[in-house]
């Protein structure tokens, strides 16, 4: 019995350094870098350029949006956020945040739906709709330049499940998250650069996709690619991993509305 | 866009078949000594069926990750090493096993199994019993890797 003790021990010490050394493990803070870092020239300067940058067509419309009687309240969104400038300034930096009246982790286009429904008695925007787009680059828009923030305890239950989710193999393909994001970045998947697969943009413009997209979007693109049945919009596990991503880019800025090829 | 045709093809030739989730049956293998010694169709397979394969991005998916003597293919993989020479590294047998199940040899490795239907998560409906690719596949495949020999 006393001699046995110790001995486990060791296997457990070896067993998890062998788990450590096969996952690669996450990518130190000070090696993050953000999927801007890997476009080219042209790219970064549309994406910098207001005036060039595509998504800005939304962010215009979202701003529109956001004055704009709406439902059988007939209020707008700015006769109770005032100037979203100042009010909006930072909320995207902290989303995924915990909702205290669903007891649960909602995403930004869960959190403006929310105030579709309950403020402005209209009826939500469906997900990847150009109004939902619209309103969520608008108001990243006011957290441009701004680190991401996750320090809510209350959060801490979804980001790892969300952690769970990145690691697990999953698709045909069989593999996970992890095994091109933080093993394999830098590296390329025919053509594509791996990213380190930062959430820091969103909603982008993606060329492939000529248009503006999501984070589930990107997300629900990478799970098809891997042969995967994708979580559906707005399901646990996709805020989930959203909660995950953001911690794991915690104090990288923001870049909403970003662009990538 | 063929390809898309084709695959949608295989996929309702299979539906119709076999009924869903019903897909034939893996063929058995033995693994003795880090090889798959005999064929999975009891033949050999044909290595210029087996390099298209290999070459062709949504059946054989080799070149996401690596590279390979293939001149007349603009993007390959850096994920994994250079398939020059993997014929001269590795005997048929050996080959095979990578191919049905490179888990087998590498419990951590990125190379996804390509003749197996257990253990998988969440595998998008289309795909759902089915292997990666079919044993005659398998074959070509194994055929043209052994083929490569060079430097
Ligand atoms: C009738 C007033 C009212 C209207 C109209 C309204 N909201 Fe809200 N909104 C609130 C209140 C109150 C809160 C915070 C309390 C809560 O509901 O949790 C809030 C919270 C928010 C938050 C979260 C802020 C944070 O700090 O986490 C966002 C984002 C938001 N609203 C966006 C919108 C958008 C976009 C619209 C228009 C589509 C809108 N709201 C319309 C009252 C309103
Ligand atoms: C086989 C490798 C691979 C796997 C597995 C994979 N991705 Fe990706 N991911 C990519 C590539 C490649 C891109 C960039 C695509 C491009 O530039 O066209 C990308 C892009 C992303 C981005 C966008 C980054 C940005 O800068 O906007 C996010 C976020 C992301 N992936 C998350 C995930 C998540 C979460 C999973 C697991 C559900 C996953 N990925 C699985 C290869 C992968
Ligand atoms: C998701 C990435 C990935 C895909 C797709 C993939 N492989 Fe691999 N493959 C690897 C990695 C990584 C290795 C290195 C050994 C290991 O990890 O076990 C490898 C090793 C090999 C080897 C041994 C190389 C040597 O000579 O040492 C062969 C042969 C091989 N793969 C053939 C193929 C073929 C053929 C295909 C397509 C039918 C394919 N692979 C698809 C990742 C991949």
């Amino acid at each position: 019995m006393t001699g046995s003790l110790p001995r486990c021990l060791i296997v457990a010490i070896a067993l998890a350094a062998c788990v450590a050394s096969a996952n690669g493990g996450d990518i130190p803070l000070d090696q993050r870098r953000s999927g801007y870092a890997d476009l080219g020239r042209d790219t970064k300067a549309m994406q910098d350029d207001d005036t060039s940058n595509p998504a800005t067509l939304w962010v215009l419309d979202g701003e529109a949006l956001w004055n704009q009687k709406a439902g059988s309240a007939n209020r707008a969104c700015a006769e109770c956020h005032g100037d979203a400038t100042a009010s909006m300034k930072g909320v995207a930096a902290r989303y995924p945040a915990f909702d205290a009246v669903q007891k649960s982790p909602i995403d930004l286009e869960q959190r403006i739906n929310l105030c579709r429904t309950e403020r402005q008695n209209a009826t939500p925007f469906a997900f990847e709709s150009h109004e939902l787009l619209a309103l969520t680059a608008f108001i990243g828009r006011q957290s441009r330049g701004m680190p991401i923030v996750s320090t809510d305890e209350k959060l801490k239950p979804a980001i790892e499940a969300g952690r769970k989710l990145f690691m697990q193999r999953i698709g045909q393909i069989d593999m996970s998250c992890a095994q091109c994001h933080d093993d394999n970045w830098g590296k390329h998947l025919t053509s594509s650069l791996v990213p380190q697969g930062h959430p820091t943009g969103y909603p982008i413009y993606r060329l492939e996709w000529q248009n503006l997209g999501s984070l589930q979007r990107r997300l629900r693109n990478c799970m098809i690619g891997m042969r995967a049945e994708p979580f559906d919009y707005g399901a646990p596990e996709a805020v989930a991993l959203e909660a995950y991503l953001m911690w794991r880019a915690r104090g990288l800025p923001v870049e909403t509305p970003a662009v990538r090829p | 866009m063929t390809r898309a045709v084709s695959l949608a093809a295989a996929i309702f030739t299979a539906l119709a078949g076999g009924g869903f989730g019903l897909a034939d049956e893996l063929r058995p293998y033995q693994i003795a000594g880090g090889a798959i010694a005999v064929s999975l169709t009891g033949t050999p397979g044909d290595a210029a069926r087996g390099r298209a394969i290999v070459v062709n991005r949504t059946v054989g998916l080799c070149l996401l990750c690596h590279s390979g003597p293939f001149p007349e293919e603009r993007f390959q993989g850096n994920l994994a090493p250079d398939l020059t020479g993997s014929g001269a590294r590795w005997s048929v047998g050996e080959l095979r096993l990578r191919m049905v199940d490179s888990h087998k040899l590498n419990a951590d490795t990125i190379m996804p199994a390509y003749y197996a239907v257990d253990g998988l998560n969440r595998v998008a409906p289309a795909f759902r019993g089915k292997p990666l690719l079919t044993a005659e596949q398998i074959e070509d495949v194994v055929a043209f890797l052994a083929t490569l020999r060079g430097q």
